[in-house]
This record gives structure tokens, sequence and C-alpha cells, in this order.
């Protein structure tokens, strides 16, 4: 104890230590948890996307990245460019302004916030007087217009945020040009829209949300035109040219309005209720954009009928004769178009539709015929069915990664091949050191290929488990395959799609060989799938194979699901990985933990009651081993399901707010029941939050014992060549790990290659360790002559590893949940332990070997472990003295499915979730880190653009 | 039986009585009549004193103050070089050399202990922790009862340089009956928790001080300032024995003895002492398993029967604390218990390796 409570301050080792670890949180990889705004500059094309966690988060091209977030952790409501600049403005749900800038530092760009500004009224004037609803940065950049719950227009300078009081438009001297017949003071309540002219910067359009419209001059300070609508305003949008401009309503129409000098009173040219007869929803934004060949493009949001399409989150394009409705799978947050950014262009030529949906980004192609999605390189939705496991492969060999991209790509063929249109920004990081893949498991069944080597988490290819099984859902059924003649012409996009057919279909663990193509993933039903890479498509059968764990303990029923029925006969299957061999636990309980030797073509499986070996060549069972404690009737009849069970209703409740939350409608804050509705349902959460929480405020202290439940659970399955039983011949092990502390050894026979077809692979139970503080066993481990941690199945093979020594004697390192201990093999004696939980009071969840090279020197890197505590701290550990090195805290104790999601690379970095469909990773080594670095110039365009702007202004002057 | 068990029971002051009716009050109340054994006690001076006839023991009562402190041994492990004033004022590492000179000068005294001896728990570190905690060891060594008890979270009052401050803290929430932390009578309920094993737990969470516990839980050690403040061992006048509950007036954290070391429990024997791991050799068919789990209790059993021979030294050690406490004219006690594993198992003829961890079937 002594020992550790006085570390030895070895300075030569501290500064080592200095050199080879460091903590960083780099990325955030996937989709930002609760979007709340979105917004996009033409100038620098970038786009940005806020929460309603107060982040706010920027991206361009592949690999231009930033991230900000507001101090008060408030939604973010809206995002505003500020024009030609590096410049934004972001109105969080407190009613405060906050200015960004991306400024260039040490080469890179970086998003900082400047300033913060809260709309103060007159003493004693309402809050709703100063709440603000629509914000307009003029196209000066000297100034914002700020429109308000009272009608009141504020402009504040630029950057101070300084109130130009005199410049203010009251809804009073908008009301003096207006005829009283047809106003009074009530509808210029509340402004919903801003836009300005386009081709005059001094004149704005103003929408009131009863439906006065008004062109203000601002040089005279008056209203030229009025505009008077009958239906509530949503929004309004001009046409490229300023003669006309568009509305949309409440009532799910729009309507558009000629400007023009002689008429200041016009009424309008078309309205239209594109969804009617029948009442609509609402169109809560428009776009108006012109083309080359005449025929307009309208893409508004909403205006579904109400009575059956009502629920549908929807976007539509009109276009000539075309007409489709997007249809999401999440609420719609908010949308843009991506046109032509020349501003002496005569039209728009819109060439992309980007939505920002709840759960997911999705982007549609407008200049292919039949708008095809645009396959996004970022903001991947990685929680489209909820990740349920992850596995990362470092390094992986070039042949394999090219052939996971080709069968990928065979997937991805309905996209379209535009290139990524919003394109912003430099990436100017170094390319990746490696390849790396991040595997994720998915409730759904499926298993997503993720390129994890650089910023941008990019799917590369999807494996799809469920052809093996039959379910209820029929995998023909397509939502896509509508009628002609449907109305509305929806179509379904996206791919966000959180309900799972089964939940049995769950991938619980997942094992790649990258060396062999070899894949095992096992799921929650007990299944066991082993795949190999095929690069054509393939019908064939899969093998099956039962495996009963439970042996010869009889009169125990298992009462948890049934396995899943397989499909009879050849299976057909897409190109990629192919499952030939499918082995069934019995029970069906999940799969708790596997490993696979692609070299000895064996793959181990373990369950709550015990765990098995298959020979995937020969496709026998080599054999099982019930670890059972006959007394743990628990484990028997399949609490896990309950527990499980629980788990999904809390999950299913929380969905249930989910599913509320999405289908009430987006309103501004303050104003609205909406908000409301989204306050109790906060409300709600933290209650249900709190519930959870009332777990028993007392503890019990006890010791652990043989009696307890769930001992036999197998934790960890360890393949190693190594000395079991006596120090002159090594031979093939298997090592399994429980929850009750007991470590199983079996000794194998392995044939050679060219008998082994013929003979059959044996085992033999070598060893049985009880650790006495019976903590479950989380990591086996055998480490060589040079107390190097074994090489991979098949890495020496392919020269990317030393042989293993296998002079020294081996050494075997358990690690519990409690305890660190190596013990020396053949004969098992302890011979030292790190003991922490009796020091530290926290328990290890995650350990990993991983390698860490030296910042300073090339040729220097040594192996240790990298944990990860329940506490959420990570510490590295050095092999094989098991001294602590360094300590960070990375993730929050109480984040438990962040804890529980971590997994490490194997050099010293790691991805945990930050909510279910975003991934932070973080690097504790020197060397290997990769975090964005990008850069964002300003364009040149800016003086030319306003002497045409000025010019354009004068022709339209000149027209009118 | 012989373990640390204490009883405690009232006297008149000034009419005592007789030694020989004391002696059987004694050997009745711990039921141990059939025993021979040596009762002695601690003077003001905190000298260890035999008490074997009318007059010492007159003695005995009359100065005490306010509490009789009497140990009783078995007449034939005591060692009569313990008694005396050279002997007990001296530190306590000398005592344990001197002693264990003694022992090996003496090879007659039978170190291993009888069957029915066996150590349950154990106040230790009397002398280097304030007297209003008590640090209190608990054996699970061959010990069929669970530990027994549940803590919970609370709020404590300490005494800051800044006033009285409430901060969160551990608490002992539920005694198990029958279980070992009730047997013991040393701990009870909302005592407060301050250290596991030497470590404080001061800024940890329940989760956490939770598992530090469990982690220990085959030597566990734990410091508690007892919620009832009147069972402890005095020290000082001014506390008088009616220390409150939750204001820990006299002592505060920060006086507990930063090294975090338990004295009487030195390194190695927290490196040696508890876990045997059980190893199992050789192949055993998969359907042996209820076999395989009888034999391992069986061998386990065989351990735990034989950790009867626990070494155990009852030391009575009284150690002039002068160092620490202003008014140090007023000794106090120190029971210690130790064990060691490493004498703790009997090797089975064959079956155990050197190191006594291995079994080979």
């Amino acid at each position: 104890m002594r020992r550790f409570l006085r570390p030895g301050h070895d300075p030569v080792r501290e500064r080592l230590k200095r050199d080879l670890f460091q903590f960083n949180k780099t990325v955030e990889h996937g989709f930002p948890h609760q979007p709340s705004a979105l917004g996009y500059t033409p100038f620098l094309r970038l786009m940005a996307i806020g929460t309603r966690s107060g982040a706010i988060k920027l991206y361009g091209a592949p690999g231009v990245e930033f991230m900000g977030l507001h101090e008060e952790n408030n939604t973010v409501m809206q995002i505003h460019f500020i024009p030609d600049q590096c410049q934004l403005v972001t109105l969080l749900d407190d009613n405060s302004l906050h200015l960004w800038s991306l400024k260039q530092h040490g080469g890179a760009s970086e998003l900082r916030e400047e300033h913060r500004f809260t709309l103060k009224g007159p003493p004693g004037s309402p809050p709703s007087a100063t709440q603000v609803t629509a914000v307009l940065p003029h196209s000066s950049r000297e100034v914002l217009y700020l429109g308000t719950e009272s009608g009141n227009i504020f402009v504040v300078e630029l950057p101070s945020f300084r109130v130009l009081e005199d410049r203010t438009i009251s809804p009073e001297a908008v009301l003096q040009r207006i005829p009283e017949d047809n106003c009074n003071r009530r509808s210029c309540e509340l402004v919903e829209a801003l836009r300005e002219h386009p081709k005059n910067p001094d004149q704005i359009l103003i929408g009131y949300s009863r439906g006065l419209i008004v062109l203000w001059d601002l040089q005279n300070n008056k209203a030229t035109h009025h505009f008077l609508g009958s239906q509530q305003l949503e929004n309004l949008y001009w046409q490229r040219d300023g003669s006309k401009f568009i509305s949309c309503h409440y009532d799910g129409s729009y309507t558009q309005w000629p400007v023009s000098s002689d008429n200041r009173q016009p009424e309008p040219l078309e309205n239209t209720v594109p969804y009617g007869p029948f009442p609509c929803k609402a169109i809560s934004k428009i776009y108006w954009q012109t083309t080359k060949n005449g025929f307009p493009y309208i893409i508004f949001q909403g205006g579904m009928p109400r009575a059956s399409y009502g629920d549908r989150h929807s976007i539509s394009v009109i276009h000539g004769s075309q007409q489709t409705a997007f249809d999401f799978t999440s609420r719609v947050i908010d949308f843009f178009i991506i046109f032509g950014s020349d501003p002496a262009a005569e039209f728009d030529d819109p060439s992309a539709l980007v939505v920002l949906a709840e759960e997911e980004l999705v982007v549609i192609d407008l200049k292919s015929a039949g708008w095809p999605a645009v396959h996004p390189p970022y903001l991947a939705s990685l929680h489209c069915s909820a990740i349920t496991c992850s596995h990362h492969v470092s390094n992986i060999p070039l042949k394999l990664w090219e052939r996971i991209i080709s069968a990928g790509s065979k997937q991805n063929i309905h996209y379209s091949s535009m290139p990524w249109p919003i394109d912003g920004g430099t990436n100017i990081a170094p390319d990746p050191p490696q390849r790396d893949l991040l595997l994720t498991g998915h409730e759904d069944g499926t298993v997503r290929f993720w390129d994890a080597s650089g910023v941008c988490l990019h799917l590369l290819y999807k494996l799809s488990t469920v052809r093996v099984f039959l379910t209820d859902a029929d995998p023909n059924d397509n939502m896509n395959t509508l009628g002609e003649d449907e109305w509305p012409p929806l179509r379904k996009v996206g791919t966000f799609d959180p309900y799972s057919d089964d939940p049995r279909l769950g991938i619980q663990k997942i094992y790649l060989c990258k060396y062999s193509g070899y894949l095992a993933v096992a799921g929650t039903a007990g299944q066991v799938l082993v795949m190999e890479l095929n690069d054509e498509d393939a019908e064939h059968v899969v093998d099956h194979a039962e495996a009963d764990l439970l042996q010869d303990q009889e009169g125990y029923r298992w009462k948890g699901h049934e396995k899943l029925k397989t499909r009879d006969g050849p299976v057909r299957f897409e190109a990629g990985f192919q499952p030939f061999v499918l082995v069934q636990c019995q029970p069906p309980a999940v799969v708790t933990s596997l490993a696979l030797h692609s070299e000895w073509k064996l793959v181990a499986f373990g369950t709550s009651h015990g765990f098995g070996l298959f020979d995937h060549q020969q496709k026998r069972l080599v054999f099982v081993k019930c670890t059972l404690h006959p007394s743990d009737q628990l484990a028997l009849e399949g609490p896990l399901s309950r527990v499980k069970s629980l788990k999904k209703s809390l999950r299913q409740s929380f969905r249930r707010i989910r599913r509320s939350r999405v289908s009430s409608r987006k309103r501004r804050g303050g104003s609205g029941n909406a908000s409301e509705v989204q306050e109790a349902n906060a409300k709600f959460d933290q209650d249900a939050l709190q519930e959870m929480e009332l777990a028993p405020v007392q503890r019990k202290i006890e010791a652990r014992s043989a009696e307890d439940s769930f001992t036999g659970f197998v934790r960890t399955l360890y393949f190693a060549d190594t000395f079991l039983r006596d120090s002159s011949r090594h031979c093939p092990s298997l090592w399994a790990g429980t929850n009750g502390g007991t470590v199983y050894a079996f000794c194998l026979r392995v044939p050679p290659a060219e008998r082994r077809m013929d003979e059959p692979v044996r085992a033999e139970q070598a060893k049985e360790i009880q650790l006495m503080h019976r903590a479950p066993v989380v990591g086996i481990l055998v480490l060589d002559g040079h107390s190097t941690p074994l090489p991979e199945p098949l890495e020496v093979a392919h020269d990317l590893s030393k042989s293993p020594d296998m002079q020294g004697s081996h050494q075997l390192l358990v690690v519990s949940e409690e305890q660190f201990k190596v013990f020396t093999l053949p004969k098992v004696s302890s011979k030292l332990k790190l003991k922490l939980t009796a020091l530290e009071g926290c328990r290890v969840r995650k350990v990993t070997v991983a390698n860490f090279g030296s910042c300073k020197t090339d040729d220097y890197s040594e192996n240790d472990l990298a944990v990860l505590t329940n506490l959420g701290d990570i510490q590295i550990i050095s092999l094989p003295f098991l001294k602590l090195q360094i300590r960070y805290p990375c993730i929050r104790k109480e984040d438990v499915s962040g804890i529980a999601s971590c997994v490490f690379t194997k050099y010293g970095q790691g991805f945990y979730l930050i909510s279910p469909s975003e991934f932070e990773r973080f690097s504790l080594s020197t060397k290997w880190l990769v975090e964005p670095r990008c850069i964002v110039d300003m364009p040149e365009v800016t003086s030319n653009n306003h002497v045409h702007n000025k010019s354009g202004t004068e022709n339209a002057a000149r027209k009118s | 039986q012989f373990g640390a068990e204490f009883r405690r029971f009232s006297l008149d002051r000034y009419k005592p009585g007789k030694f020989e009716d004391f002696y059987k009050l004694i050997l009745h109340i711990h039921h141990i009549a059939s025993l021979e054994v040596m009762i002695g006690y601690a003077d003001v001076h905190g000298d260890l004193l035999p008490i074997n006839n009318d007059d010492n023991f007159f003695k005995a009562v009359s100065s005490a103050h306010p509490l009789l402190r009497v140990f009783i041994q078995r007449q034939d492990e005591v060692d009569y070089s313990n008694f005396g004033t050279n002997t007990l004022s001296r530190k306590k590492k000398a005592l344990v050399t001197l002693r264990n000179d003694n022992l090996r000068r003496r090879p007659h005294i039978n170190i291993s202990m009888p069957h029915d001896f066996r150590p349950v728990s154990s106040i230790i570190d009397v002398d280097i922790l304030p007297e209003t905690h008590r640090r209190v060891r608990l054996y699970r060594h061959g010990c069929e009862k669970p530990l027994g008890f549940y803590i919970r979270d609370g709020t404590s009052v300490r005494v800051t340089p800044h006033g009285l401050e409430k901060v969160p803290g551990i608490f002992i929430s539920r005694m198990v009956p029958g279980g070992l932390a009730e047997s013991t009578g040393l701990l009870a309920v909302n005592d407060e928790v301050l250290e596991v094993n030497g470590i404080e737990v001061a800024g940890k969470t329940l989760d956490q001080v939770t598992d530090m516990m469990i982690a220990n839980s085959h030597n566990l050690i734990i410091t508690v300032k007892p919620a009832n403040q009147r069972n402890n061992i005095i020290r000082s006048s001014r506390m008088s024995g009616s220390s409150g509950q939750s204001t820990d007036s006299t002592a505060s954290h920060h006086s507990l003895p930063t090294s975090h070391m338990l004295q009487n429990f030195h390194p190695d024997e927290m490196e040696s002492d508890e876990e045997a791991d059980i190893v199992i050799e050789g192949s055993l068919e998969p359907q042996h398993i209820p076999k395989l789990h009888s034999l391992t209790s069986s061998s386990l059993s065989r351990i735990n029967g034989s950790s009867l021979s626990h070494r155990l030294q009852r030391d009575l050690v009284l150690n002039n604390n002068s160092g620490r406490e202003s008014n140090g004219n007023i000794h106090k006690l120190l029971s210690s218990l130790k064990t060691d594993p490493r004498h703790s198992l009997v090797i089975p003829r064959g079956g155990i390796e050197e190191d006594g961890t291995v079994i080979t079937l």
C-alpha cells in the first residue's frame, strides 16, 4: 500500500510519460443531438447547426468543422450569418444574441464568441416587448434588424450590439401610412419575417404575424407598400429580381405578391393551397427560386392535409409539372437551398436542397432527374437504429479496405453523384496516419462500417444480418414504392428508423479479423454468425449448429425470449460480408462475449450460462462449458430479458416523449403553446430521470460469494498460444473469465493445416482459477517472454508483428473489475497485483492494451493498459509492472451509457457516445491525434459584389 | 469466546466485594466457567496489572476512572513479562520486538490458538486516532457470518476554520441481525464512516465507498465516528464522554493522521493478507461441474478450518501519548489482534504448493 501512496518519482520516467501520454477530446462524430437551428452562408459555403444544449457547429468541405458552445447551454433558436463576413449571430431561447467569428490563429481558423447581447426594453415594459422573433443581418454588415413580439423592430449596430434607438421601426410609425380601415394596432403584433430587398438594400420587407406585410424604406423611414394578407403569416421570400415576393401562411397556402411603384397596395397575383381543398397545416417556410427554363422552384415546408397527413414531416418541391413531397422520419428543424452564388447571374438555378431534420441531415440533388439524395460525407446518423455495441479495428490492410469500400459502393447506387455542395473552407489537417474502421452494431440487426481514420466519420458499408432470419417484417416491403397517382406525392427520404422490427436481432458483439476478412457477429437472442467477405452477390445456405450451454443441468426452464427462426434453404446475399455459419446458443440468452481466431478457424462465444467453442472450418462444435452455479436460478430463468425489457420499456417511454416532441410544431420561444409542450416534455424527461435516480439510497456491504447471481455470466474470452501445461511445450488455448471471478483455461489441439479438415479440434480443460475477491473478470491477456502482449492471430503471418517470444516464461494478466493481477505460467501463481477498487473505490469498465509511441523519438513505443473506470476516469497502467501512469477525467460518472459505449483503439485513442447519435473521439497519445484543423478564407468577391449590387439596384430603379 | 469481546457491567465502586466473586462473575458473564483465566486491569498510568486477590481487586476498582478496564487472558497464555510498568509504557514497536524475542526464547508458549478462539473484530490504532473516532477491523476469515451492514449518504457537521459546516458523509444505515458487524458491537447505525482500510472516504460517493468496502471485505478496516460517543475510550478530561452525535467538537477531519497508514497494520500484511486464489489444474470434463464445485468448496473449507490456527496475539499496549495530547498523563488502551495469513493456512500434504495459493488436483 505504501507503494501506491508514495509513488516513486523517477524524473526520467516522468519525462517519458510526458512524451507518451496526453489527453485530448478531439472531435465529435455523428449527428448533433437535438438540433434546433440551421444557418447557411453562400458566401463562405458553410453550414451552421445549433442545438438545444447551446452547441453550435459549423461544417464545410469534408474535414472542415468548427464547434462552439454557448455558456448558457440554452437552446439555439436562430442562426444568421453576417453577409460577406466570417461572422454569425445566434439567438438563444433566453432571448440573448451572440456574435461568433471565425478567426485565424496559429495557421488555422477558430470559432470564437465575440460579443453577447440581450435586448432591453424600457423599464416596466413586458418581456414580450423585446422578445426577438426575427433577425435580419443587413447586407451593409453594420446593423442587425431585430423583429420582436411587440411588433417593434429594433436596430442594433455590429459588432458592438449598440441599440440605435432613433432607427427603431415602431408599429405606430408603420401604421401611419396605412389606411385605418384595413389595419389597427393589433395588425402589427409580432414580427414574423424580415427580408431585405435583393437589389435595394434600403428596402426591407416586414411581415407581421396577423398577415400584414409592409415594404419599408430605410432611407426615408416610411412604408412604401403594404400588402394585406387574409391569413396568418408564417414566412416571406423575395424573388431574385425583387419584383415579386411570396408569402406562406398558417392555413397551408402561399401567395405571390407584385411589387411595383405604381400600386402601393397591390392585390395578390396568385393564392394557392397546394394540398387543398381540405384544411391543411401551416407552411412555415418557403423558397421561390428562378431558373433559366422559366419554371421556378417553389420549395416549402409543411402544408400537408391536416386530417390524413398532418403527422408527416414534409418538404415539398414544385417545379413545373414535377411535384414531390419529401417525407422525413423525424421533425424538420429547418432547411435551405443552395443556388448559384454569383450575384450577377440572372437566375437562382438551385442545385441542392439541404434539410436538417431532428435526427438526420438530408441533402437532395435538384439538378439530377428524380431528385436523388446526396450521400453526406459527415453528420452521419449513427443512431439510424440504436447503437448496441461497437468494435474498433486499427490499421486496416489496404486490400480489405478497398473490398469493403467496393461492397459499400454497390449499396449506394441510388445516391446522387453530385459532389458535396457544402464545400467551404480548406482542410489542412495532415492525412490520417492509418486506415481505421469503427464497426457499430445496431438494434435492428445491422452492422455499420465507418471510416474512422479522420475527422469525418463516414459510412463505408452496411451489413444486415436480418436476411438469415425470418422476422415479422417482410424485407421486401418497400416504403418508397408509391403509385404514380398517389396524392400527396410523398417520397420517404433519409435513413433514420429507430423502430426495430424485432429486438432479438440486436447486435451485441462484433469481432473482425482484418487479415482474413472473417467477421463474427453475435446478437441478443444467442445467435452467433460467422461471415466471410465476398466481392460478389451469392446465394447459399447458411449452416446451422446449436450449442446447448446448459448441458446436463436439468429441471430449469428458460423464461426469456425464444431464439430467432431461421430462413430455410439458400439465401441471397449481396456483395460484402456473407454469413456461412450460424451457431445458436441454447438457451438463447444474449451473447456476452465473443472471440475469433482466424488462423485456427475457431470462434468462441459466451452467454450468462456458459461458453462454447466452434470450429468454423469443419463446422463442428468443439465443446461447451456450463459456467452456471447450480443455485443461480435467476440466470437460468433469463432475468436478463426481464432487465432488458425494463430497459426497453424505459426506452419506449422516452421514445414516446420524443414522438410527442416530434409532433409538436416548432414555435418561437415564449410564444405559442408548443413551447409549453416542450417544457412539459422537458419536465417529463426530468421526472423520468429522477424516478430512475430514486434507487434505494442505502447500499449493502457484503462480500461476494459463490451463491451470488450471475456468477456464471461469461464476460471475456481470449485465445492464446502459450504455456498452459508445462514450460517446455506451448499450445493453443482458450481462456474465459466470468462474472464470479472464475477463469477457465482450455488446452486446444488444432490439427496442422494439411489435415485440418480430417482431424477434429480437441479441447481439454487445463486450469480453473477462482479469484478470491470474486469480482467479474473483464480482461485476460498473456504476455510473452519479453512481457509483450501476444500478437493478434495472423499478425505475425502478415509480417506486421514480431513473433512472440517463446523462450522466456509467459505471464497471465487477469483484469477483474477490482484488481489487476499478474500470474506466472504455466504454474499459476500470483506475481503482482494492483488493487484498484480497494484503493480508489472505482471499478474497471473497459480495458485494452494500447501502444503508445513517443512524440520525441520515432523508435520508442511501449504497451500499456488503457482503462476506463465506472467513474468515467481513464487510467493508463504500465505493463508488466501494473503501475498507474496517469489518470484523466473523461466521462461524467453519471453518463452510464457513455461509459458503457466507450471503445479504445490499439493506438491510444477512443470513442464514446455523448448522445445516441454522437461519438466523442479522444486521444491519450501524443502521437496519434485526429482532430479538425482547417482554414476558412474570405473569398475575394466582396467588393465586386457590392459594386454589382449597387448597379443592380440602379437597374431595378430604372426599370421601375 | 475469547475473540475480541467486550462486556460492560457495573460494580459497586465502594463495596466491590471479594475477588473470588468477581472472578466467578467474569467467568459467568463470559460463559467460560471451565477455563482458567488470568484477569488483569489497566491502572491510571496505563499499566497492565493483574487482579488475583482481594487487595488488588479493591485497588483496581477504587482507582477506576470512571471505567475499570479488565482484561482476561487464558492462564496458560499469559506472558508475565507483559505485566509491569516497564513493558507497557514502551512504544508499541519495541513491544512487539520484545515480545517476539520472548516468544523465541520461550518455546513452551503455544502460538497457535485453540479452535474455539477466533478473532471476530478489533479496535485498532487507538493511539493515533482522535478519541471521537474508532477504527474497527472485521475479520471474515473462516467466518460464515455475513458482514451484514448497510451504508447511506448523509450530512455531518464539521468544525472548520470558518465555523460549523455541513458536509456530505457516509453513515451506517442498517445492521443485519446476526451479521458480523452487529455481533461485534463496535459498529452501530448512524456511525459516520470516515475511512475504509486507511483511505479517507471524504469526497467519495456512496457507490465508491460501497465498492471499496466490498473490495476489502476479506479484511475490512473501517474508521467510524460513532453516533454514540459515550462509549469512547476517554483520554481527555474535557471530553467527559458527552460529545454529541453530529457536532464533532474536538476532532475534525484534519486531525486525522495524514499518512493514512494504519499503524498496526503493516503494508506487507496488506499485500499478502487475504485472498489466496484457488487454481485447479488438470482436465475436468464439463459434466463434472457439480463434483468440481464440491471439490472446490471442500478444499476451501479445509483451508478455512485450518485458519483457526490464526496466531492470535493479544497485546495490551498502553502508549504514552503525550506527543499529541496536551494532557498526556492520561493513557489509553490498545487492544490489538493480529492475524497473519501466511500462517493462517495449514498446508495440506502434497496438495498445496509452497506459496500456498495453488492447489493441484
